[in-house]
């Protein structure tokens, strides 16, 4: 059954964009020209986005929500705050992406607009904060991104370390480690399979995110390489775009999507090699 | 009973609970220096709790408190200024299960050593902790593999090894035997005998015989209800003296009846 659907809709996707495929090929990838009304149609600013947006929110939420899950695994904060935390991390998990998306929008933006202006100003000759913020723009959806990624890497990272058996613990203490000896030279390392794969399933997700990105992302088509300045990623241009789109634009979506799917499962297959390959035996 | 200037660990009056519970209450313990002394006792008498409060392990374990005083050397192990981790690290552990680290052999060895702050020739302290524990000769082709890969009795001598290489003064055993077959056992007592030479040894036991092969000195405990409580058992000290005294003519009924294997 579960096979039946995926063929059926790779399938789908895929005689969708053979038009687009035809017209365009690979160059398709690297261009980043979108005109609905000259017909011209290459996917490179959603790439990009896709690429730009996943990749760097996992860099930041993966020190944090590994952070989080040592603290609350390792008993370096008393009982009562650690269960806190792990409760609040579980309901950020629970809350509707639409939600996040108008927090980001009218609140979370507003606020952290002065931060981004400085990184232009103090910034602005590296490219990617050269442009001057204004309203929504990638920078606040990867920091969206962030926020929704960091509960699914905090818990899995949480229950990679609960498994790694106490008696390694143990054994590390027992040689006299210190606290972030233990931590570092042992139970992370015993730990490391399975938080990779947390993290690259949160890759696939930050990837694949569409309403609460779609709605403070920007849109916009045209490129630029800056995070500050407003983009697009795949999945929020299929969103904003598919309800009026006709002809030869619906068949470049569908490329668009056919990439978007193809990305995610390489994601998926390294994920899959990965844990396999880091795995540990104890 | 014993010397005082001999002894290297001295426990005070010690009670331990976890929660409020009390696992062992009032244990008085001098155990002397380069001799190995056993605790033996029936399951859920606190002797490995006992055996844990030496290099404070149990601090791990939340909810768990000390009442009393562990002397070693004359220092309270459990006073304000004193780092558990240094404790560990002068009075090292060889637990109930192989837990070797999911590293190569070498690694293994050399990983404890390091984080001591040990600076000499690593290789040589390799060897030697190995052959010390006896088990350089199955070892020294497979360095580099992972110490898991080795059998259960081999693993545990590895164990012994890690401890040997930090250079403690006291090494703790938490029946080291338990998961080995009899073979294995053989050979862990025979590193025991070469071991004490240098080190004091402090080994928790359920095996009477294995108590009466090894050590020098041996430590009874036994549980018992608690007065007007409904749940678990409070382990105390019995008795404690001379192996052989021990073994042959006990002061306390109780431990006759334990080492003639009457109950436990």
């Amino acid at each position: 059954m579960v096979a039946f659907v995926l063929i059926g809709i790779g399938l789908v996707v895929f005689t969708g964009s053979i038009e687009s495929m035809g017209r365009y090929g690979i160059k398709f990838l690297f261009t980043s020209d979108w005109n609905p009304v000259t017909d011209q149609y290459g996917a490179f600013t959603a790439i990009y986005g896709t690429l730009v947006t996943s990749i760097t929110s996992i860099t930041i939420a993966l020190p944090l929500g590994v952070g989080t899950a040592l603290f609350i695994t390792e008993k370096i904060l008393p009982k009562l705050v650690r269960e806190t935390i792990g409760i609040m991390v579980e309901l950020l998990a629970a809350i509707p992406s639409v939600v996040l998306g108008l927090w980001a929008m009218f609140i979370m933006e507003p606020f952290i607009r002065p931060f981004l202006s400085g990184l232009n100003n103090n910034f602005g000759w590296i490219p990617f904060f050269s442009s001057r913020p204004g309203g929504p723009g990638i920078a606040p959806a990867i920091l969206i991104l962030v926020v929704m990624i960091l509960p699914i890497i905090t818990s899995i990272a949480r229950d990679s370390l609960n498994q790694v058996p106490s008696r390694l613990r143990e054994a590390a203490y027992g040689v006299g480690a210190t606290r972030w000896n233990a931590i570092f030279n042992v139970i992370l390392p015993a730990a490391i399979s399975g938080i990779t794969g947390g993290v690259l399933l949160a890759l696939g997700r930050a990837m694949g995110e569409t309403m609460a990105v779609t709605m403070i992302i920007g849109n916009s088509n045209n490129f630029n390489f800056s995070l500050l300045s407003p983009g697009n990623t795949i999945s929020s241009m299929l969103a904003s775009q598919f309800g009026e789109a006709d002809g030869s634009q619906v068949s470049s979506l569908m490329y668009a999507a056919f990439i978007l799917m193809i990305i995610t499962l390489i994601v998926n297959i390294i994920a899959q090699w990965m844990v396999l390959k880091l795995k540990l035996k104890y | 009973m014993n010397n005082k200037d001999n002894t290297i660990v001295s426990l005070e009056n010690v009670t331990i609970s976890y929660k409020s519970q009390p696992a062992v209450k009032n244990v008085y313990l001098d155990i002397p220096k380069s001799k190995v002394t056993a605790l033996i006792g029936p399951s859920g008498c606190g002797k490995s709790t006992v055996l844990r409060a030496i290099n404070r392990m149990n601090d791990l374990i939340e909810g768990c408190t000390l009442k009393g005083r562990v002397l070693f050397d004359g220092i309270d192990l459990y006073d304000k200024d004193i780092d558990p981790v240094e404790v560990r690290r002068r009075i090292g552990m060889v637990f109930q299960q192989p837990n070797p680290f999911p590293k190569s052999i070498y690694e293994n060895i050399a990983f404890g050593a390091r984080i001591n702050g040990y600076s000499g020739d690593m290789d040589e302290l390799v060897e030697l902790s190995l052959r010390q524990a006896a088990v350089w000769d199955e070892c020294k082709d497979k360095l580099n593999d992972s110490g898991v890969s080795l059998s259960g009795g081999q693993q545990q001598r590895l164990c012994i090894a890690r401890t040997i290489a930090i250079q403690p003064e006291i090494i703790l055993m938490d029946e080291p035997c338990s998961a080995l077959d009899p073979i294995s056992t053989l050979k862990i007592e025979e590193t025991i005998h070469e071991l004490k030479k240098d080190f004091t040894i402090v080994i928790v036991t359920h095996n009477m015989q294995q108590a009466l092969r090894v050590s020098d000195m041996t430590a009874f405990y036994n549980a018992e209800q608690e007065e007007g409580t409904s749940g678990g058992k409070v382990g105390y000290l019995v008795e404690f003296n001379k192996t052989e005294e021990i073994f042959n003519s006990p002061c306390q009924k109780a431990t006759q009846d334990y080492v003639s294997g009457r109950f436990g």
